[in-house]
């Protein structure tokens, strides 16, 4: 367990800025996913504190030792990959080992470290198999435990579930949340996939052009984007945004959609001045009492609940309902936003007010 | 990276013959299909027709071949023209057979086809991993060489050997053969190795295994197709080779297609044309082996170079 220190980090890559001046703490323990869209430099960022990318500037301090030029494998560092990166003519067990036997560990050390890191991942009974011989999920599992093994200070993760089908990434999901509390080891974790992100992780860090948006637990991420990239990237449906003004009294309108945003919403009073306002769907309530109307365009089953698509004026909300009630198009609708809720950003640079 | 194009083809006809009943008319002998065999004979008896006409040659006696026809068999068939061109016909002034020939072109083939498959596999995996600067530089130059013609650079060559003193030498032969297999064997194990994942060598540096191990134990063990391609490659090319050996091998390690030539075109006597086709035939059966008990690889070995994955 180990914190990391990044401090005016810069990585060019063919000669593109890849990351800038990008300055990041973890805590010892902590679970920090990175999360971006594919080309935003998470997965540079995680090479570079893994070694296997330089940095041009900047230092990366790992448990307060200065690993800025160290090689891989003396940074304390265990790694998983998307492709599992398994060696393909080793046994699991040769696979999981291959770095200690590097290292000179003895062997009676290196039978305890696997035989206890295959019984964690429930890997026992394929020691002996090749990689081939394996399933998507067992392959990363062992990719895991090669890791594990290691005894790093801090584990990175690029992207390892992406190459499963849906079921057992979210299997293998809870198994990565069960292991990190076991451990207790400090994990980097790099997806584009906002659930993975607000399931794993104890911080997210949004990232978007080598530079970081926000940094917050996933419940401040989500409900308090700093900025309209931060906004739109996380959520399903995405949040809505709509552009308007807030009058003097701070009553924000935009054609037939009118209303006064919470205090909450804001870190200042916002009046006089031209604003988007960003609505999640589960804010939009369909209420015969709601104070806007407008008309369903489209309606989403999604099993448990239904995303209903509402018309009002120009702007289109979804609507997250919970109960069976039935939509079709075309229908007349009343309904209410929750102003408390809601999110103003500033048109310009899409900061939040 | 498992490759099977035939699991595909397999796939087809089961899936058609689940619906046989509903389509009477065989797949087997449609026209279109007895035409394509008919071609493929015709093409296949044209071409054996020479290593036929060789082979029936070589076991007659001479008598026997100056009175019946080239398409002839053998009335009497005798392997004494087989044990002459082995053992006692002369290849110049020594009459001992084309068996120092056989000698000789081994000893150049085993070291001239390890030596560039093991450098070209490093210089490969170093291109396709490493990536040293200038590297695309340094590979479009190994290329270009590809292109030079032999002939441009013998004489040069000779010079160079010579004033080295190791020209008309066991090790000058190879040498020649080493730089000339670079650019190919380099190619053909950079792209097989451009199809490995990166993350694969990334694990094994976070592993801490450096540039030799990671090539030892990890790369060189999954390289067996492309090295079994690369042999191929390497042995035909070397034991068919006759300009090279002529030139650099040296008196004492011709190989077995100079001796072949000298023993052809030698100009006293009568021609003994069923000892010339049986030596023909001995110094082409290393290579027609080759294929024949490596085809499968062969293909498998080119078409995992080809494809991605």
């Amino acid at each position: 367990m180990a914190n990391l220190n990044l401090r005016k980090l810069n990585i060019i890559l063919g000669g593109k800025n890849i990351i800038r001046d990008l300055d990041l703490q973890v805590e010892p323990g902590e679970f920090l996913v990175l999360l971006g869209p594919s080309g935003c430099g998470k997965s540079t960022l995680l090479h570079s504190i893994a070694g296997l990318v330089d940095a041009d500037s900047g230092a990366i301090e790992i448990g307060g030792r200065d690993m800025t030029g160290a090689d891989p494998s003396d940074r304390g560092i265990g790694m998983v990959f998307q492709s599992y990166a398994l060696y393909p003519t080793m046994s699991v067990e040769d696979n999981m080992s291959f770095g200690l036997r590097i290292a000179g560990t003895p062997k009676d050390e290196i039978r305890r470290r696997v035989t206890h890191a295959a019984e964690m991942l429930q890997l026992d009974a394929l020691l002996s198999r090749k990689p081939s011989q394996l399933s998507g999920g067992q392959r990363q599992r062992v990719a895991i435990g090669r890791a594990l093994v290691r005894q790093a200070q801090v584990f990175l993760f690029d992207e390892p579930l992406s190459n499963l089908d849906a079921k057992l990434r979210a299997e293998l999901r809870r198994e990565l949340k069960l292991l990190h509390q076991k451990l207790g080891s400090t994990m980097i974790y790099v997806t584009h996939d906002q659930v993975e992100a607000m399931t794993l992780a104890s911080r997210i860090v949004v990232m978007e052009k080598g530079q970081v948006q926000q940094i917050g637990t996933p419940l401040e991420v989500y409900e308090r984007p700093a900025n309209r990239f931060v906004a739109g990237f996380l959520g399903s449906p995405a949040m809505a945004f709509v552009d308007g003004e807030v009058d003097g009294a701070g009553r924000f309108s935009a054609g037939e959609l009118a209303l006064v945003p919470g205090a909450a919403c804001c870190a200042a009073q916002v009046t006089d001045r031209a604003v988007v306002l960003g609505v999640r769907p589960e804010h939009v309530a369909i209420r015969a009492d709601g104070a806007l109307s407008g008309t369903v365009s489209l309606v989403e089953p999604m099993g448990n609940h239904q995303v209903v698509w509402i018309r009002c004026g120009a702007h289109t909300l979804a609507s997250l309902v919970h109960d069976d009630g039935a939509w079709t198009p075309g229908q007349a609708v009343r309904f209410a936003v929750d102003a408390n809720r809601v999110s103003l950003f500033d048109p310009q640079h899409g900061n939040r007010l | 990276m498992s490759l099977h194009p035939q699991g595909v083809a397999q796939s087809l006809p089961a899936a058609a013959g689940e619906q046989a009943p509903a389509r009477p008319r065989s797949r087997r002998w449609r026209p279109a299909r007895i035409g394509i065999y008919a071609f493929l004979s015709t093409a296949a008896l044209f071409f054996l027709l020479p290593l036929y006409v060789m082979i029936v040659t070589s076991l007659k006696s001479m008598d026997e071949i100056r009175g019946s026809g080239i398409f002839a068999l053998p009335l009497a068939a005798t392997l004494e023209p087989w044990r002459q061109a082995w053992s006692t016909v002369c290849t110049g002034a020594a009459c001992e057979g084309l068996r120092t020939g056989f000698r000789n072109s081994v000893a150049i083939t085993v070291p001239s086809t390890l030596l560039p498959i093991l450098i070209g596999a490093v210089n490969g995996y170093a291109l396709s991993f490493w990536r040293p600067r200038f590297a695309n530089l340094l590979f479009g130059v190994l290329m270009a060489g590809a292109f030079v013609p032999v002939q441009v650079m013998i004489y040069p060559l000779v010079r160079v050997m010579a004033l080295a003193g190791v020209f008309g030498s066991l090790p000058a032969i190879v040498l020649v053969h080493l730089v000339f297999g670079m650019p190919m064997m380099t190619l053909l194990f950079r792209n097989y190795y451009c199809s490995v994942p990166q993350e694969l060598f990334q694990a094994a540096r976070v592993d801490g295994a450096g540039f030799w191990r990671i090539f030892i134990r990890i790369m060189l063990p999954m390289s067996l197709p492309i090295i079994v391609v690369a042999a191929i490659i390497q042995v035909t090319g070397v034991w068919n080779d006759y300009i090279l050996g002529l030139v650099f091998a040296g008196r004492e390690n011709l190989p077995m297609t100079v001796q072949l030539n000298n023993v052809i075109n030698t100009t006293t006597g009568t021609r003994l044309y069923n000892v010339n086709m049986a030596a023909t035939i001995l110094t082409a059966l290393v290579p027609l082996t080759l294929y024949f008990a490596s085809g499968r690889w062969f293909v498998r070995g080119i078409a995992a170079g080809a494809v991605k994955g």
